[in-house]
């Protein structure tokens, strides 16, 4: 069994200004241990969407139209507000894109790390302190006995970020929602955390959707790849195919466009034109203006997902895209 | 830590503090007509023995070293036209008062202020949110000086709950500290919601929901503190506000405080009633200025590495 | 990472509308005024102050009665046909010197706040142009300021000079100019920051060409919002003293007068302290509010709830 099924997950925004359709029939599944990436511009509803599976967006103006997600035999969906808190923070924990504003700048670091132990595992806080203090220094913080001292405007960034991971980690999650957690960072401090997550996946068995823009991370922790754009999945497949064999258009333009170590970088191709406006969105295919293959049925019929070898599958109306 | 910082506050109250004294001293000084010159004019040899009496025959800079030296020893001079009474007296007299009205009024409109503007922040939209807000704007639109006379008006004359004047019973004190204090739980409420709402669209306040807190402690640990800054920063002019709206109170309610004792001063030319009390007025603004810094470095510990 | 790919990639797909902001200033004053007139308890306040204005300047052609008419026989009548708002202790036309009064506190309240706008924008601006040390030691002496009761020096000033009321406003304007020049400077400061200020300069464009192209037109928002919220405050101020006996001094009558001269016979006839008090307490509303209209309308990134 899966540890966590989502199928045809619907969240539209009702806003003064109309309905946005920020999650528009988004699916996947993620198996123990393996790790997900959700790749797509800001705006394309891959932090709406697992914001909505934590059940952390105001409701309204969101509302969950349709969907299911299965964790365990609970749909997060469709579970009371307890249910969901008692999950979030022990089972399933999430770090966030702004690790300079996610702490809480008034309380010291210690008061903060050890509120996942004494929520959800009723220790008092004197055990509390020793784990969290562990913890600490399993993501590498030079001195965490003083460190848990100290207030989060003391350290830096990627400090920062690591102290965010502890604190998802100290409760043993089964599944670490990561939201951008490296795009506030320099290249460096980035490649640290990554590898950080890595090694502590390798440890825990833990699985892990991780967000971003930039498919280069992804390449490098991934086992699968979900792109998303306007609120839609474009192509889903394992990392190997959106890598060497993608099928769709905006992924192929990604791809031109992110540097690659392996090939000498001469000027990256932007993809011209903007994303579409959400709430003026059509029945199309929401590329369909920024596509260099657009025919004409792709400005008013969402095609049907192609499908390719192991389970890949790609919604364009290209029966396969040239090489 | 940041005690150096505090230090230098401290230190820079000093000129400001000469500058001010030396400010007032020279703008009374230099004001037409005297203590003495009364609609009655005084003979000459009885006005010549009072300017001799406190000194104002002397030039100018001789009284204001005078002053300076009564002054560094604490020592504010004679009241002018209550004979045998220093000002130090007047002061140590009608101060406790004015202290104690100040006091009840920052009570109520703690009270007051921070439950509505809680209640409001955590039920926005609502008539939590709605009532108060609107009554809020009736207390920073009318001024103590109306508030006063129709609350003496409701509540003293046509209902008779409570009395209207004096300072002696308990009772005495609830109309007057009430009136003064609704206008800083007006803004007072305002702060707090709007405190309150801002933090909670903040990022940390998310990282709090995503650890699976409860709402209890999301609001009371991780809530609270950073949203009350804006009304920690408020208490410094109110306090100021205080002072001046409890010259009007005092007035209203027929009060034996300071604030009566400054006005009828300054009609009177009681030169260094006036000063005196003036000083205290600055000093007493200082001083809870600097508290309020202090508190507020507690509060929010970004501020000490400043 | 590519810039091409961070270019594409953080462009934001769900837009607020005022992506317009910098882009030429006759839209962004027209935007600001479509705004303003969405909010209307803003436009019912600019209305109120419009006629209260058209009231005050034809006061003197419109009222009934003369403003020192006595008639000690009909002291404190209730309001009636022949005199709408009934009459004061000494029997005079309560409407005629509610009117009355009402230009005194304008008057007051716009001359006030006039001046302190203009100090504290010459104040603002020479230290924001100034810039370093100058600068810092003329915002210290802001801060220093801004920490003293103001009210009492005020009092002071009206007692030991005589009360005059050309005194009265420019020591309320001088109490008011700080925020002012605050706002000022911060402008002058972030203009200066800013290319097309830098790009000016680079190519020799005089000094006052970027002051009348760049910073009067940027400042003007702030400007009108803090006169706008400055005249209910200095109103408020002298009504105050007004009622003190410090402030305007008869036979000159201002609202502060009024309502001190209504609290005396208030358990008598309360309509003599009630229908001042409106007056007073409906033109600071009016001017609040639409002072938060305005500031909402100008700054919409600014705007609360």
């Amino acid at each position: 069994m899966p540890l966590l099924e989502v199928t045809d997950l619907r969240a539209y925004f009702h806003t003064r200004k109309g309905l946005v359709k920020a999650v528009d029939g988004v699916g996947f599944t993620l198996e123990k241990g393996e790790t997900l990436g959700i790749v797509g511009e800001s705006g394309s509803g891959k932090s709406v969407t697992q914001l909505t599976l934590m059940g952390l967006l105001p409701s309204p103006p969101l509302k969950v139209e349709s969907g299911k997600a299965m964790f365990g035999d609970i749909d997060l969906l469709n579970t009371s507000d307890s249910v969901l808190r008692q999950l979030r923070g022990n089972k399933i924990s999430m770090i966030f894109q702004e690790p300079m504003t996610s702490l809480n700048p008034y309380l010291k670091i210690g008061t903060q790390l050890i509120e996942p132990l004494t929520e959800h595992r009723n220790m008092d806080k004197k055990q509390a302190w020793d784990e969290a203090e562990k913890a600490l220094k399993r993501v590498g913080i030079a001195h965490p006995h003083t460190a848990m001292d100290a207030y989060p405007h003391e350290f830096s960034g990627g400090m920062r970020q690591r102290v965010m991971i502890a604190m998802a980690l100290t409760t043993k999650p089964e599944l670490l929602i990561a939201d951008e957690p490296t795009t506030a960072l320099d290249v460096t401090v980035q490649a640290q955390i990554l590898e950080l997550l890595k090694d502590i996946q390798q440890e825990t068995g833990m699985s892990i959707i991780f967000i971003t823009h930039d498919l280069g991370v992804v390449a490098g922790i991934a086992d699968k790849v979900l792109v998303m754009y306007a609120g839609k999945v474009f192509e889903y497949g394992s990392t190997d195919s959106i890598f060497y064999d993608s099928q769709h258009p905006y992924t192929r333009a990604l791809l031109k466009s992110t540097p690659r170590l392996d090939q000498e970088n001469e000027a990256l191709p932007p993809i011209g034109g903007s994303p579409p406006d959400l709430s003026r969105l059509t029945g199309g295919c929401p590329f369909y203006e920024r596509c260099q293959y657009r025919m004409d049925e792709c400005s008013t019929i969402w095609p049907e997902p192609k499908s390719f070898a192991d389970s890949h599958k790609s919604y364009c109306h290209l029966e396969r895209l040239p090489g | 830590m940041g005690l150096g910082y505090l230090v230098k506050r401290l230190l820079t109250m000093i000129p400001v503090f000469l500058a001010v004294v030396t400010l007032v001293f020279f703008t009374i000084r230099f004001a037409p007509g005297g203590p003495f010159d009364g609609e009655r004019k005084l003979p000459p040899e009885i006005k010549a023995n009072l300017d001799k009496k406190y000194n104002l025959d002397l030039p100018l800079w001789k009284q204001y070293l005078l002053y300076m030296r009564d002054l560094s020893r604490f020592d504010l001079g004679p009241s002018y036209k209550h004979s045998n009474r220093s000002v130090n007296d007047i002061i140590g007299e009608a101060f406790p008062v004015s202290l104690e009205l100040g006091l009840w009024s920052l009570f109520w409109a703690l009270l007051i202020g921070v439950t509505a503007g809680g209640l409001a922040a955590f039920r926005p939209n609502s008539l939590f949110d709605y009532i108060p807000m609107s009554i809020s704007i009736l207390g920073i639109c009318l001024p103590t000086f109306v508030i006063g006379p129709l609350s003496i008006l409701v509540f003293g004359l046509w209902l008779g709950w409570l009395p209207v004047a004096g300072w002696d019973t308990p009772a005495d004190r609830i109309l007057p500290s009430m009136t003064l204090g609704f206008a800083y739980a007006a803004y007072i409420s305002r702060l707090t919601r709007g405190g309150l709402m801002e933090i909670r669209t903040q990022d940390f306040i998310r990282t709090a929901r995503a650890k699976g807190l409860k709402e209890s402690t999301i609001i009371l640990k991780h809530s609270l503190r950073g949203g009350m800054l804006p009304v920690v920063s408020f208490l410094g002019p109110a306090l100021a506000g205080l002072l001046s709206g409890a010259l009007v109170t005092e007035t209203i309610f027929n009060i034996p405080g300071l604030g009566r004792f400054f006005i009828q001063s300054a009609l009177n030319r009681d030169y260094t009633v006036v000063m005196g009390t003036a000083l205290l007025y600055f000093t007493l603004i200082f001083v809870s200025n600097f508290l309020v810094d202090i508190f507020y470095v507690i509060l929010d510990p970004r501020v000490r590495y400043e | 990472m590519s810039d091409g790919l961070a270019a594409t990639m953080e462009s934001p797909i769900i837009v607020e509308s005022n992506l317009k902001q910098e882009s030429g200033g006759v839209s962004l004053w027209e935007d600001a005024f479509r705004r303003l007139l969405k909010n209307k308890m803003a436009v019912a306040g600019g209305i109120f102050i419009l006629l209260e204005i058209i009231l005050a300047i034809i006061t003197p052609w419109i009222v009934p009665y003369g403003f020192e008419e006595q008639n000690l026989e009909n002291w404190v009548l209730a309001p009636s046909a022949e005199h709408w708002m009934g009459t004061d202790a000494l029997g005079r036309d309560l409407f005629t010197r509610v009117l009355y009064g009402g230009r005194i506190s304008l008057l007051v309240g716009f001359l006030a706040s006039f001046v302190s706008v203009i100090v504290g924008v010459v104040y603002g601006a020479v230290s924001g142009f100034l810039g370093g040390r100058v600068d810092n030691i003329m915002m210290r002496i802001v801060d220093v300021l801004y920490a003293l009761p103001f009210v009492f020096l005020v009092i002071i000033l009206m007692v030991f000079f005589g009360r005059n009321i050309f005194l009265l406003f420019i020591a309320l304007g001088l109490t008011q100019w700080l925020t002012m020049a605050r706002i000022v400077r911060g402008q002058v400061i972030s203009l200066k920051e800013k290319e097309f200020v830098q790009a000016a300069h680079s190519v020799g464009v005089r000094r006052w060409h970027i002051i009348k192209r760049h910073l009067i037109p940027n400042s003007l928002g702030p400007v009108i919002v803090f006169m706008t919220l400055t005249v209910p405050s200095v109103i408020l101020e002298e009504a105050f003293l007004s009622f003190l006996g410090l402030g305007v001094q008869a036979p000159m009558a201002s609202w502060g007068t009024l309502i001190s001269n209504g609290v005396e016979v208030m358990e008598i006839r309360p309509t003599v302290l009630l229908f001042p008090a409106m007056a007073l307490a409906a033109t600071l509303f009016s001017l609040n509010f639409l002072g938060d209209g305005l500031r909402d309308a100008l700054d919409p990134k600014g705007a609360k709830d």
